[in-house]
């Protein structure tokens, strides 16, 4: 059973449309990847989806049912932006939340100290919300989210203000929270990261879905008939190649159509050149972005 | 707030001990006032508290007095007083009018001079006396009632009022200050992921409430001590202030409906508020409402019976403050009592209904404040 599954799903703002027909769904033990430029929409399916505003049509399910209060104690979400009460200390603010949870006390206790151990916070749990940093305000965000053991999780810019060895820290919290088995929703506008944690992306545009599929297939879909190649020496004339652009370290060489890869890389070799380095150009999920959100900007 | 204000009566209680305990006696200051009396017959009773009247045989003679700071002023009283019953005063102040006192002073020397040869000396000190009126309440049944009439029973009201007014515009302010807080820190969100609007904001009411109840039950205990203590520093007048149990019954009740009706209210302005502060300034329309009984005391006290305070009693908004006031003026009917409790009622759970639908629409919207259009819209939808 999907964890979460979106059905045609159509918001209005003051005439304008946010979302626009969407369908989508999230598996136990996956992490889609929500992507889109600014005003795309994508905020606006994260509030239907927890039910902060009703859709003007489509259906939203949890686990097969409609969105209720029961649901609520099974998601985590972690806002954009940092939503802590300024005067209460870490620790207080954790158990409070994850009584509305339904938590027991014992058990937050118990689950709360293990979290700010795993992420480095213990020390800090008795320090005031509003004297922390905005990377430790993050990371304390982050454990009021889970801090339940959520079925979904819903994390929109989960990276903000984190120094990169936290990043990492919590890039690895949220894989093995992947392995656990939980579904969870990543919205970030940090391509690499979607890279690096997604299993599935839905890129939204305009209220709609202009990509929505395997990550690995979806970079794959796009491949162009390129190599990337780092040489010593000159590359010269090389038939089979119909363009070169120069990067920063390596040239990529745009193939004619007859030409494969393995061609190219007999004929280099042919001609003796050393080669340090020859890659299929896969292109990354920013270039993808820039070109479907550049193309519908236009 | 809840503390604050016994602690500071108490303060005020004990400065007062302390001032009149450690002052001397202050010398009574006398006041001398010429006179010449062109009549012949005023020489009596020429020592009046603290002004004594000064003969002097011709008008240059008390102006002379007058610029040697001898007499503070000095009077004509002319040879046809009896006929024009004009006297014509002289003074080097610039005064709106002549003090109270020293008219009364004056009065009271013509009156008993006038009268010393017609009647009996203890008929005319009977004249001049103040007047000596003594009240007694009876009910209609023409028994003595149980709660007597006098000034001091306006103390309390007066006191309570202003007391309830500061505590709702204290509550309104925190839960507005409270919501603005959540809304624009997006912490608004992780609670509606938690609980549902309803819960939370019935919750909020309910904490306000609570927190009313609180903070009545320790004045309430605070109250005797204080009159106690109070009494002893303000020379016994304070002891003559009884508060009926009626009083304390209504008085929980509309502070706990005032606060409820206050925090619904409060919950509403936060929802389409763009920022805590906006909030607190759009509170200010109903929290200064809540004040105007107190702006009209004076008239409450010379026209008790206007219908202008009936109303005041059933508007939910002045209710509270202007029920407990008219409580230390005059008895106030049943029916308008259980009106106003009733509307006071039903406003807070209709306000709550439509501060609910508002705000589930508009929690989200920070820096932007919802036009009426998307207000009325929100209520049809949410």
């Amino acid at each position: 059973m999907k964890t979460v599954a979106v059905h045609h799903l159509v918001k209005f703002y003051a005439g304008k449309t946010a979302v626009k027909d969407l369908t989508f769904s999230v598996d136990p033990g996956e992490i889609l990847g929500l992507i889109g430029p600014n005003g795309a929409g994508k905020s606006s399916t994260i509030k239907i989806i927890l039910d902060f505003m009703k859709p003007d049509s489509g259906e939203v399910e949890i686990f097969g049912h409609q969105m209720n209060e029961a649901c609520k104690n099974i998601i985590g979400y972690l806002p954009e932006e940092r939503g802590l009460y300024k005067k209460l200390t870490a620790i207080d603010l954790i158990l409070y939340l994850a009584s509305l949870k339904g938590m027991d006390r014992v058990t937050a206790e118990k689950r709360a100290h293990e979290l700010l151990r795993q992420t480095g916070m213990l020390e800090n749990k008795k320090m005031k919300n509003k004297d922390m940093s905005k990377g430790m305000g993050q990371i304390i965000q982050f454990i009021v989210t889970i801090i339940h053991d959520p079925e979904l999780i819903i994390m929109d810019e989960p990276f903000t203000g984190l120094d990169p060895v936290n990043t990492e820290i919590i890039k690895n919290m949220i894989g093995n929270l992947r392995d656990e088995g939980k579904a969870i929703i990543l919205s970030t506008h940090q391509m690499n990261k979607v890279e690096e944690l997604c299993d599935r992306v839905l890129m939204i545009n305009k209220g709609q879905a202009v990509l929505y599929g395997d990550l690995k297939k979806t970079r794959a879909s796009f491949t162009k008939n390129s190599v990337q190649v780092a040489i010593d020496g000159e590359l010269g004339d090389l038939p089979g190649v119909i363009d070169k652009k120069v990067n920063k370290d390596s040239v990529e060489l745009v193939l004619a159509p007859d030409t494969t890869p393995q061609i190219i890389l007999d004929r280099l070799r042919e001609r003796g050149i050393t080669i340090n380095r020859f890659e299929i150009t896969t292109p990354s999920l920013n270039d993808i972005f820039l070109n479907i959100a550049g193309a519908n900007h236009e | 707030m809840t503390l604050i204000v016994p602690v500071l009566t108490l303060l005020a209680i004990g400065v007062v001990a302390l001032v009149t305990t450690l002052s001397e006696p202050s010398v009574e200051e006398i006041t001398a006032i010429g006179y010449v009396d062109e009549v012949g017959i005023f020489d009596d009773h020429t020592t009046l508290g603290s002004i004594e009247l000064v003969p002097f045989a011709s008008r240059e003679d008390a102006n002379k007095a007058l610029s040697r700071n001898e007499v503070a002023e000095f009077i004509i009283i002319p040879a046809n007083y009896t006929s024009s019953g004009t006297i014509q005063r002289y003074t080097l102040e610039k005064e709106l009018g002549t003090p109270p006192t020293t008219a009364a002073m004056i009065k009271i020397f013509l009156t008993v001079n006038l009268l010393k040869a017609l009647v009996p000396p203890d008929i005319v000190t009977l004249i001049v006396s103040p007047l000596n009126l003594k009240v007694t309440r009876i009910t209609e049944a023409g028994e003595v009632a149980l709660e007597q009439s006098n000034l001091a029973n306006l103390i309390i009201p007066g006191v309570f009022s202003l007391l309830l007014g500061l505590a709702l515009m204290s509550g309104a302010t925190s839960l507005i200050s409270g919501s603005g807080e959540e809304k624009e820190s997006s912490l608004i969100e992780v609670l509606f992921s938690s609980v549902s609007v309803r819960q939370l904001l019935i919750s909020k009411v309910l904490a306000l409430g609570t927190a009313g109840l609180l903070q009545v039950l320790v004045w309430l205990i605070s109250a005797p001590l204080l009159l106690g203590l109070a009494s002893s520093s303000f020379g016994g007048f304070m002891s003559k202030i009884q508060i009926p149990v009626n009083f304390l019954v209504l008085g929980i009740i509309y502070f706990i409906l005032g606060y409820l009706l206050f925090a619904v209210l409060s919950i509403g302005i936060g929802a389409i508020s763009s920022s805590a502060r906006e909030g607190g300034q759009l509170s200010l329309f109903y929290t200064l409402m809540s004040f105007a009984p107190l702006w009209f005391m004076s008239l409450l006290m010379f026209f008790p019976d206007s219908s202008i305070w009936v109303v005041l009693t059933i508007f939910p908004v002045t209710a509270p403050v202007q029920t407990m006031l008219r409580l230390g003026v005059s008895d106030i009917p049943l029916w308008q009592i259980m009106t106003s409790i009733g509307v006071l009622g039903l406003s807070i759970i209709g306000g709550l209904f439509l501060s609910i639908k508002i705000f589930r629409m508009n929690m989200l919207m920070v820096g932007k404040r919802p036009g009426f259009a998307e207000i009325i819209h929100s209520l049809k939808n949410a």
